[in-house]
C-alpha cells in the first residue's frame, strides 16, 4: 500500500482479537443474525454477562453461506458453534458436528430427536400479500394455480427460502409436485437470487405475493404500526423451517460451546428472538410472544426428515427448473 | 515509438505489478481447481446458461454502443448551459451500484412504475420488464453511459485540424461523416462492442432478477450457486474457465477488427462546434430521450431515499466511512497498477493484456480463490477490507487502461520525437509532453475506479467479518432485515459517496474541463 497512514487505517477499522484473558467462542451464524436490529447484539451481551467469556459472532450470508464457508476454511476453522442451519442443510453438516448433549423442553409443532443440532427458532414457509390489493387469498397450491395473481419467489441454489419451497411442493405432492410447478410456472413473475430481493419487489407492489414466513407480518405490525400484510395459511400445511445450531466436532472450547448450546434454550436468549428474528422461539419465553403475533396464520406443519431432503435434493431442483425455464 | 529508456524502478514496478494480478487472476482460479475433489461436469443448464449470456451480453452491447453513438456526436457538436455537468451525470449509471439501479429502473419500468402509469392513464396496456428485455433495458441502462463516454473521448481525439479542413472543403455532414468520424468510428466501435460485451457477460444479480427465472441464468450465477449451493469447486472453476475463454476469444476478435491508430497527427487543439443546421434538432432529441431515460431512475432513487436519510442508523455512517476508506485505499492501489502498466505498454504488449485480464474473471473465483489462498496462513476475515480494494483496484484497472494507454500512445506518435530532439529528460518529456495529455483520462480512471470501489459488493462478502461492514453490504442488511425505507437511505449516500468520489477525483486530477 503507498500510503502507510491509510493501512494503520485500514488496520484500526478492522477490529482485532480481544487481548483480554477470557475464553473465546466463536460462533458462525447468518447475516441479519448479527445486524444491529437482529439479535446478535443482545445475545452477545446476555451471553458474556454469565459466561465470563469473549462471545465473537462471525456472519456468513445466510445458511448455505455458512455451509461453504466452514467447508471452505476447513479444519483450518476458528468456529466453535455455527448458528443458522435448516433441516434441508443440517445432512450436509452432520459429519461436522458432535452431538451437543443439551435437553430442552422444545416448543416445536413437530417432534425433535437430533442429537447432533439444537433448535433455536421456527417459521412456517408462507406466501405473503397485502390485504389491501389481494382479498381473497389463495388457500392452496391449486388455488393459487387458478389464480391471476402474480408471486415472487426465490432460487432455490442461492436462497433458503426458495429452496424450501421446493421441499414443501415435494411435500405435499409427492409424484405431482412436477405438474405443480407446471401450474405455478405462469403464476411466478420472476425468481431472485435471495430473500432480500424478492421481498423489496413485493413491497415495490411487484407482485401480489412474495414467498416468505407466515412472521413476516408481525415485523409491519410491530415496528411499523402497518396491519395491511397477511400470510396465507395453506390446506396442504405450510413448510417449516426449524432453524438450529451445532458444536463444531474440532471446537477446542467443547465446554464453554455446550455452555452456549444451553443458554441458547434459556429465556434470556429465547425472549430476544420473536422481535429480533421475526420468528418463533424454540421453547417459548415465559412473557410468551409479543402481542403482534397474535393474529398470525397457523397452518397445518410439513417437514421432511433432514436425510430424505438432503436425498431429493437435487431431484426438486431438477422439477422446479425444468417447469421455469420453459 | 521513441528511444527514451524507460527508468528501471518503472520496468521493475510493472513487472510486480502484473506478478499481483496473475495471482489474483489466474491463482485465484488455480487454487480453486487444485481444492477440488471430482466434478459433476458440464450439463444440460449450463449449455443453456451459456447460450443466454451470450445473447443477453450480445444484445446490450448492440443496444449500449448503438444507441451511444447519435447521443455522443449530438453532445460533441452541441454547447448548451449545462452540458458538463449533463455529462457527468449522464455517467452516473455506470458507477451505481446494482441493487441502487434496480431499485430506479422498477420505480420507471415495474408494474406500478411512472411509465406503466402513464400508460394506464393512456388507457394503454401495462408492460412487463420481465424477460430477456428487462435485461437488456438494464444493462443499456448500465452502459449506455460508458459507451457515450468512450465515444466522447473518440470524437475528441479527431484532430481539430479535420475539422477545420473538412469545413474549408465545403463538406456536407454527410461528407464530413464519411471522411472524418467513421474512420474513427471504426477505430472505437469495437474496443466499446467487446467492453460492453465483457462487462455483461459476468452479470449476475440483474440478469437473474429481471430475467424472469431460471432460464437467465448466466454462467456467473451458475458458478456462484456450484460454489454455494452444490460446493463443487470443480465445476465453479470449469464454468470460470468457459468464461475467460469467451472473453478472451471476444478480446482477440476486437484486437482483429479494430483498424491500428493512424500517424496523422494535429496541432493538439480542440475543435471548434461544428455549425449547427436541422441535424442539431435530431442531436437535441437524442440528448433529451438520453438523459430522461438515465436520469429518471435517478431522481427516483434520490427522491425516495431523501427524506430517510437523517433518520439512518449509526451503524451504516460507519459503513460509509469504510466504504470511503476502501475505496481511497484501492484508488491509490489503481493509480500505482495503472500507471507502472501504462509506462510499460508503450514498450511491451504484455501489460495491457495482464491489465485488462480482470475482465473475463469471475469475482467469485477470484473472492473464493484468494480465500483459498491466505486460509493457511491468515484468519482470511482479518484482510476483508485489504483485499476487497486489491480486488477492486484490479477490477477497475481494465477501464482505467482502456483510457489511458491510447492517449499515452497517441502523445508518444505525436512528441517521441519531438521531445527526443529537444533533448528533454525523463521528467520534462512527462511534465511538459505527457501530464497535460494524460491529465483527464487520469482524472477519469480514478474517478471510476473509486466510484466502482465504494458500490462493490463482490468479495467482501466471502470475507467481511462483524465490524467490517461496507457501504452496500449494510445497504443489503437493512434490505434483509425487512427495513426498506433505511435501505432506500442508504442507496441514496451510496449513491451521493460513489457519484461525489468520481466528480471529485475527475475535477481534481483532470482539470476543469475534464469531461468533454
Amino acid at each position: 500500500m503507498k500510503n502507510p497512514t491509510l493501512a494503520a487505517g485500514l488496520l484500526a477499522i478492522t477490529p482485532l482479537a480481544a487481548f483480554a484473558d477470557v475464553p473465546q467462542l466463536h460462533v458462525l451464524t447468518y447475516d441479519s443474525f448479527v445486524a444491529e436490529w437482529g439479535p446478535g447484539p443482545q445475545v452477545e451481551a446476555a451471553f458474556e454477562a454469565t459466561c465470563n467469556c469473549d462471545l465473537v459472532f462471525e456472519a456468513a450470508g445466510d445458511g448455505a453461506a455458512m455451509l461453504s464457508r466452514l467447508m471452505l476454511e476447513g479444519e483450518r476453522t476458528d468456529t466453535d458453534v455455527v448458528l443458522g442451519l435448516d433441516t434441508n442443510l443440517t445432512a450436509q453438516a452432520a459429519s461436522m458436528v458432535m452431538p451437543h448433549g443439551v435437553s430442552a423442553d422444545l416448543d416445536l409443532p413437530i417432534a425433535w430427536d437430533d442429537a447432533n443440532f439444537l433448535p433455536f427458532d421456527w417459521g412456517w414457509f408462507a406466501f405473503v400479500y397485502d390485504t389491501t390489493r389481494v382479498e381473497t387469498p389463495p388457500a392452496s397450491f391449486r388455488e393459487l394455480i387458478d389464480s391471476d395473481l402474480s408471486v415472487v419467489i426465490q432460487d432455490p441454489r442461492s436462497s433458503t427460502p426458495g429452496l424450501g419451497l421446493l421441499m414443501w411442493v415435494k411435500a405435499a405432492y409427492g409424484d405431482e409436485a412436477a405438474a405443480i410447478w407446471q401450474g405455478l410456472a405462469p403464476r411466478i413473475l420472476t425468481v431472485t437470487p435471495g430473500w432480500s430481493e424478492a421481498y423489496g419487489l413485493f413491497l415495490e407492489g411487484e407482485a401480489d405475493m412474495v414467498l416468505s414466513y407466515t412472521t413476516s407480518p408481525a415485523y409491519h405490525i410491530i415496528a411499523e404500526e402497518d396491519e395491511t400484510k397477511a400470510a396465507a395459511a395453506f390446506e396442504e400445511g405450510n413448510y417449516l423451517q426449524v432453524e438450529v445450531a451445532g458444536i463444531l466436532a474440532n471446537t477446542d472450547q467443547p465446554e464453554l460451546a455446550q455452555h452456549f448450546m444451553q443458554f441458547m434454550v434459556s429465556d434470556a436468549f429465547q425472549s430476544i428472538i420473536p422481535e429480533t428474528n421475526w420468528m418463533y422461539p424454540a421453547v417459548m419465553p415465559e412473557g410468551g410472544l409479543p402481542e403482534g403475533f397474535a393474529t398470525l396464520a397457523q397452518p397445518e406443519s410439513l417437514l421432511l426428515p433432514a436425510e430424505d431432503a438432503q436425498e431429493i435434493r437435487d431431484e426438486v431442483l431438477a422439477e422446479g427448473r425444468d417447469a421455469l425455464a420453459q | 515509438m521513441s528511444a527514451r529508456r524507460d527508468p528501471r524502478i518503472v520496468t521493475w514496478t510493472a513487472a510486480l505489478v502484473a506478478a499481483v494480478l496473475i495471482l489474483v487472476n489466474l491463482g485465484a482460479l488455480g487454487a480453486v481447481a487444485w481444492r477440488a475433489e471430482g466434478s459433476a461436469g458440464w450439463s444440460a443448464a449450463d449449455w443453456a446458461a451459456l447460450r443466454f449470456t451470450l445473447w443477453q451480453a450480445f444484445l446490450s452491447a448492440v443496444f449500449s454502443v448503438a444507441l451511444a453513438v447519435p447521443v455522443a456526436r449530438a453532445l460533441v457538436r452541441r454547447r448548451f448551459p449545462g452540458r458538463q455537468a449533463l455529462i457527468v451525470l449522464m455517467g452516473a449509471p455506470f458507477i451505481l451500484p446494482v441493487l441502487v439501479a434496480v431499485t430506479g429502473l422498477l420505480a420507471v419500468f415495474g408494474r406500478n412504475g411512472v411509465m406503466n402509469d402513464a400508460l394506464a392513464l393512456l388507457g394503454l396496456p401495462r408492460l412487463s420488464i420481465y424477460g430477456l428485455h428487462g435485461v437488456v433495458l438494464a444493462h443499456v441502462f448500465f452502459n449506455l453511459p460508458l459507451s457515450v463516454r468512450l465515444l466522447l473521448q473518440g470524437w475528441a481525439r479527431v484532430p481539430s485540424e479535420h475539422l477545420r479542413l473538412s469545413s474549408a472543403l465545403g463538406f456536407g455532414g454527410w461528407a464530413r461523416f464519411r471522411h472524418v468520424e467513421a474512420p474513427m468510428l471504426a477505430r472505437i466501435l469495437p474496443g466499446a462492442l467487446a467492453i460492453v460485451f465483457l462487462i455483461c457477460l459476468t452479470s449476475f444479480a440483474v440478469a437473474l432478477t429481471l430475467g424472469g427465472g431460471p432460464r437467465a441464468t448466466t454462467l456467473e450465477l451458475a458458478i456462484y450457486q456450484a460454489f454455494r449451493f452444490d460446493f463443487d469447486l470443480g465445476r465453479a472453476a470449469l464454468l470460470a474457465a468457459v468464461q475467460a475463454g469467451i472473453g478472451l476469444a471476444a478480446l482477440q476478435l476486437l484486437a482483429r477488427v479494430t483498424p491500428p491508430e493512424t500517424a496523422v497527427t494535429g496541432l493538439d487543439r480542440a475543435a471548434p462546434p461544428p455549425p449547427g443546421g436541422w441535424a442539431t434538432a435530431l442531436g437535441a432529441t437524442a440528448i433529451t430521450l438520453a438523459a430522461l431515460f438515465l436520469m429518471a431512475p435517478l431522481a427516483l432513487v434520490v427522491a425516495r431515499g431523501l427524506p430517510q436519510l437523517p433518520g439512518l442508523p449509526a451503524v451504516v455512517w460507519r459503513a460509509a466511512l469504510r466504504s470511503i476508506l476502501v475505496a481511497a485505499a484501492s484508488t491509490l492501489l489503481l493509480a500505482l497498477f495503472a500507471a507502472a502498466l501504462t509506462a510499460a505498454s508503450l514498450r511491451h504488449r504484455w501489460a495491457e493484456g495482464i491489465g485488462s485480464s480482470a475482465l473475463v474473471a469471475s469475482s467469485m473465483v477470484i473472492g473464493t480463490g484468494l480465500f483459498l489462498i491466505v486460509n493457511p496462513v491468515i484468519a482470511p476475515e482479518t484482510l476483508a477490507l485489504p483485499v476487497t480494494a486489491l480486488v477492486n483496484a484490479a477490477m477497475a484497472l481494465p477501464f482505467a487502461l482502456r483510457a489511458l494507454i491510447p492517449a499515452a500512445r497517441r502523445a508518444e506518435v505525436d512528441f517521441a520525437r519531438l521531445s527526443l530532439s529537444l533533448g528533454l529528460n525523463a521528467r520534462a518529456h512527462w511534465r511538459l509532453v505527457l501530464w497535460p495529455r494524460l491529465r483527464k483520462p487520469v482524472g477519469f480512471a480514478l474517478g471510476l475506479g473509486a466510484a466502482l470501489s465504494m458500490g462493490d459488493l463482490g468479495v467482501i462478502v466471502l470475507f467481511a467479518q462483524t465490524g467490517s461492514e461496507t457501504l452496500p453490504m449494510q445497504m443489503h442488511r437493512l434490505m434483509g432485515a425487512y427495513r426498506s425505507g433505511d435501505s432506500s437511505g442508504a442507496a441514496l449516500l451510496l449513491l451521493a459517496l460513489s457519484l461525489g468520489a468520481f466528480v471529485l477525483l475527475e475535477r481534481l486530477i483532470g482539470g476543469r474541463d475534464a469531461d468533454t
